[in-house]
């Protein structure tokens, strides 16, 4: 991990234009999450102090400090959804999965994250499974896909 | 030197032939993110092994959205000298049966068609030209979506993109071009409905050297995706636009903003900007004129009051997206301190049209204050959700009924909640007299916004959607100044407890009764958070009394709700 984190950073170091913002959009884009090493680096990187960092990453709902799960289940809440059922999808998954929105299992499989909107609302309700995105998803399918999950690795993009 | 508009053209027209647009038949797959969502990378696989299989020689490439979400994977078919034919609800499992048939066989496969672009070649085909949902739309920023090879600048080139902004940089002043939008009326489309050439003047009158043109893809209002849709579907024209903006106000760089994590609108977005440096549409000397400017997609963080137009300038400048006090106007202080403007991605997209035929043209469409069309997005209770770009002055009753097909099951329509969740409810009886207009919408206490209507049908409940909408105001509130952090809660908290069956006799008046404070807020995600449960109780008073007194749910919605145990109420309020 600690390569990696070196990698992005020398990485973030050719672009022309970093912010805190880009900086930690950036990691977690390649590690999936923000780990504790990561703020001061982004510090150093900006030359700014660790509180600046920390006060960017707890405010964006984006970011997360523990790696997620092997599979990531987000699922639209927003008002579309919610008219075409998605509270029955979630509640769905909640119930497969063996957690709530938003939280991870003990065992590391699974994070469920609530999306405000993907972007699909005329497809609700809108699920996105490992970063796939799909619609018109009722609560018989959630079970499906999540014991499918169950089986296979993790997988991320 | 760059090369010229000329050269560029002719160079597209070159390579459209190579690309056999004439000699060969060419296939499309729709692959906004409302066809991805619906399978369209896994049809687009399938075309390619298919055509491969059969020993197919045709042109395959993907477009954006062409608006008709509920069918959803597209395949448009055009078979040389012939119309362009849609297939509908494309699956995987189809694909061998369409390429052998409509492709290169004898059987066009009516049974899938959902109709042709033009004169039908077979009677079982209609013709799109005559569906209601397509004859009632005047198409004009979205004009080449669903058309046009998002991913090939010179598609777009060979279809006259950039023509408008060659006919600005060699035969009009940057004065000139502000005054034919000034002319055009074009009012924001990101909620403000300002006047656009008005905003373009200011910036104009700021000092350089160093200006920007921000465009605004944030797109946090639940039930809106045109931007998104444009951004994947053609978003040359949204950069034509941006430039154009950047010419006439002497801006040196412009910044598309859009929020992390949605790809395919920020790879599309890039791509475009990376192809356009490479023809020589963007940098020093534009197309070989005097003008040079830059552009960049920028990400923002997962927070809807970053598309505010202040918290997003903090956002880029990589700071926690909260608004900064105005004034100073962006124009004078904007963008790591220098003059800005900013608009909506919609917004940028009408100019090449207005530059290109001129803003009296554009003004002929609309109504009187609103004018040209608006890009409505259809979803909900609704049979036939979409983006459809409609003229101002529509009646809403032709939006719902006639484009979008009603509700489904012959349900009756109950409301519309339209503007996003700042935005109001608007109930059937009033649908019937208000046409589609800025400030029609506006008086009934609903908005049109940024173009989002969500239609709730006699099985929605007002309360639930409501207390969705107050939910994502109270997570989404930036924390910045109190009367919003608290009051956006406690609205939440009232309309929750209304929903679970726990109401209070004064509740509706305390939460209304917050309006005056909330008023004092500093940007409008405060300041307008009262909207949803005015505009509920002005027009569904009843509805909501009955959950109040009654501990009853007209609808049957909240009592469902209520054992189901639903997730969506466990993170309410505790996100950050
Ligand atoms: C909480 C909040 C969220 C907003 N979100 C957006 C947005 O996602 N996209 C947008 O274009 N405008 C948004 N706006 C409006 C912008 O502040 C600004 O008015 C707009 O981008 C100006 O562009 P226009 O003149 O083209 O409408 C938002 C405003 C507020 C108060
Ligand atoms: S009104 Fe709300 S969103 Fe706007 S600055 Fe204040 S706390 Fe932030
Ligand atoms: S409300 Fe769910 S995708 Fe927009």
């Amino acid at each position: 991990m600690a390569t990696a984190l070196a990698d992005v950073i020398a990485a973030l170091k050719k672009e022309s234009e970093v912010t805190v913002l880009s900086a930690l959009i950036e990691v977690q884009e390649q590690l999936h999450y923000l780990p504790p090493e990561s703020i001061p680096a982004v510090a150093e990187l900006t030359g700014l102090s660790v509180n600046d960092v920390y006060t960017v990453a707890t405010f964006y709902t984006h970011f997360r400090f523990s790696p997620p799960g092997e599979h990531v289940v987000e699922a639209c809440w927003g008002p579309s959804c919610h008219l075409r059922g998605a509270s029955e999808v979630m509640a769905a998954i909640e119930k497969a999965v063996g957690a709530t929105f938003d939280s991870d299992t003990p065992d590391g499989k699974f994070t469920l994250r609530r999306l405000s909107c993907a972007g699909a609302c005329g497809h609700g309700p809108v699920v996105v499974l490992d970063h796939k995105m799909r619609g018109n998803i009722g609560p018989a399918d959630v079970t499906a896909f999540v014991e499918q999950a169950r089986k296979s690795g993790g997988e991320h993009h | 030197m760059p090369s010229t508009y000329d050269e560029l053209k002719r160079r597209a027209l070159a390579e459209a032939q190579v690309a056999g647009l004439g000699g060969r038949p060419v296939i499309t797959v729709g692959m906004g993110i409302c066809g991805v969502s619906a399978g369209a990378r896994e049809v687009y696989a399938a075309l390619q092994d298919e055509l491969k299989k059969q020993g197919v020689d045709a042109v395959l490439h993907p477009v954006g959205c062409v608006g008709f979400c509920y069918a959803e994977t597209l395949v448009d078919i055009a078979r040389p000298g012939q119309p362009r034919i849609s297939y509908k609800n494309i699956t995987p499992e189809r694909v061998p049966e369409l390429v052998r048939d409509a492709v290169t066989g004898a059987n066009l496969r009516s049974d899938l068609a959902l109709g042709a672009w033009g004169a039908s070649p077979s009677p079982a085909i209609p013709n799109i030209h005559e569906f209601p949902e397509w004859k009632h739309q005047v198409r004009i920023a979205t004009r080449n979506c669903g058309v046009v090879d998002p991913e090939n600048t010179l598609d777009y080139i060979a279809r006259g993109g950039y023509a408008a902004l060659n006919k600005a940089l060699f035969d009009m002043k940057p004065d000139q071009v502000i005054d034919e939008v000034i002319k055009s009326n074009l009012r924001g489309r990101g909620g403000a409905a300002f006047p656009t050439g008005q905003k373009w003047k200011f910036l104009a009158g700021s000092p350089g050297p160093v200006k920007y043109i921000l465009c605004n893809g944030e797109e946090g209002d639940a039930g809106a995706f045109n931007d998104k849709a444009l951004l994947e579907s053609d978003p040359n024209t949204v950069l034509e636009g941006i430039i154009l903006a950047g010419y006439a106000t002497r801006a040196t760089k412009g910044y598309i903003f859009i929020r992390c994590e949605h790809w395919l609108p920020i790879q599309r977005a890039r791509r475009a900007i990376k192809q356009a440096y490479d023809l020589g549409i963007l940098g020093k000397n534009i197309m070989g004129s005097e003008f040079s400017f830059d552009a960049a997609v920028a990400q923002t963080g997962e927070s809807y009051v970053s598309g505010e137009e202040t918290a997003l300038m903090e956002a880029i400048e990589g700071r926690r997206a909260m608004p900064r006090p105005r004034p100073p106007f962006p124009a004078a202080v904007g963008l790591w301190g220098k003059p800005s403007n900013i608009n909506n991605v919609k917004t940028y997209s009408y100019v090449p049209e207005i530059v290109a035929r001129g803003g009296a043209w554009y003004a002929s469409v609309g109504s009187e204050r609103s004018k040209g069309t608006g890009l409505v997005c259809l979803s909900g209770d609704i049979r036939k959700p979409g983006l459809y770009e409609l003229p101002f002055g529509l009646p809403l009753t032709a939006v719902i009924r006639d484009v979008g097909g009603g509700c489904p099951d012959g349900k009756k329509v109950k409301f519309l909640q339209t503007g996003g969740p700042l935005g109001g409810f608007l109930p059937a009886s009033l649908m019937e007299k208000t046409p589609m207009d800025f400030d029609a919408m506006n008086a009934t206490g609903a908005m049109f916004g940024s173009g989002g209507i969500i239609v709730g049908s006699e099985d929605a409940c007002v309360v639930d959607v409501t207390r969705v909408l107050t939910e994502f105001n109270a997570d989404e509130s930036c924390g910045k100044c109190f009367p919003c952090r608290l009051g956006t809660h406690h609205i939440n908290q009232i309309m929750s407890r209304i929903a679970e069956g726990k109401g209070r006799p004064q509740d509706m008046q305390t939460a209304l009764g917050l309006a005056p404070s909330l008023a004092a807020s500093l940007c409008a995600h405060g300041q307008l958070a009262t909207n949803p449960i005015r505009t509920a109780y002005q027009y569904f008073k009843d509805e909501i009394e009955a959950h109040i007194k009654e501990r009853r749910c007209p609808a049957g919605r909240c009592a469902a709700m209520r054992s189901h145990g639903s997730g969506a109420l466990a993170g309410a309020g505790n996100k950050r």
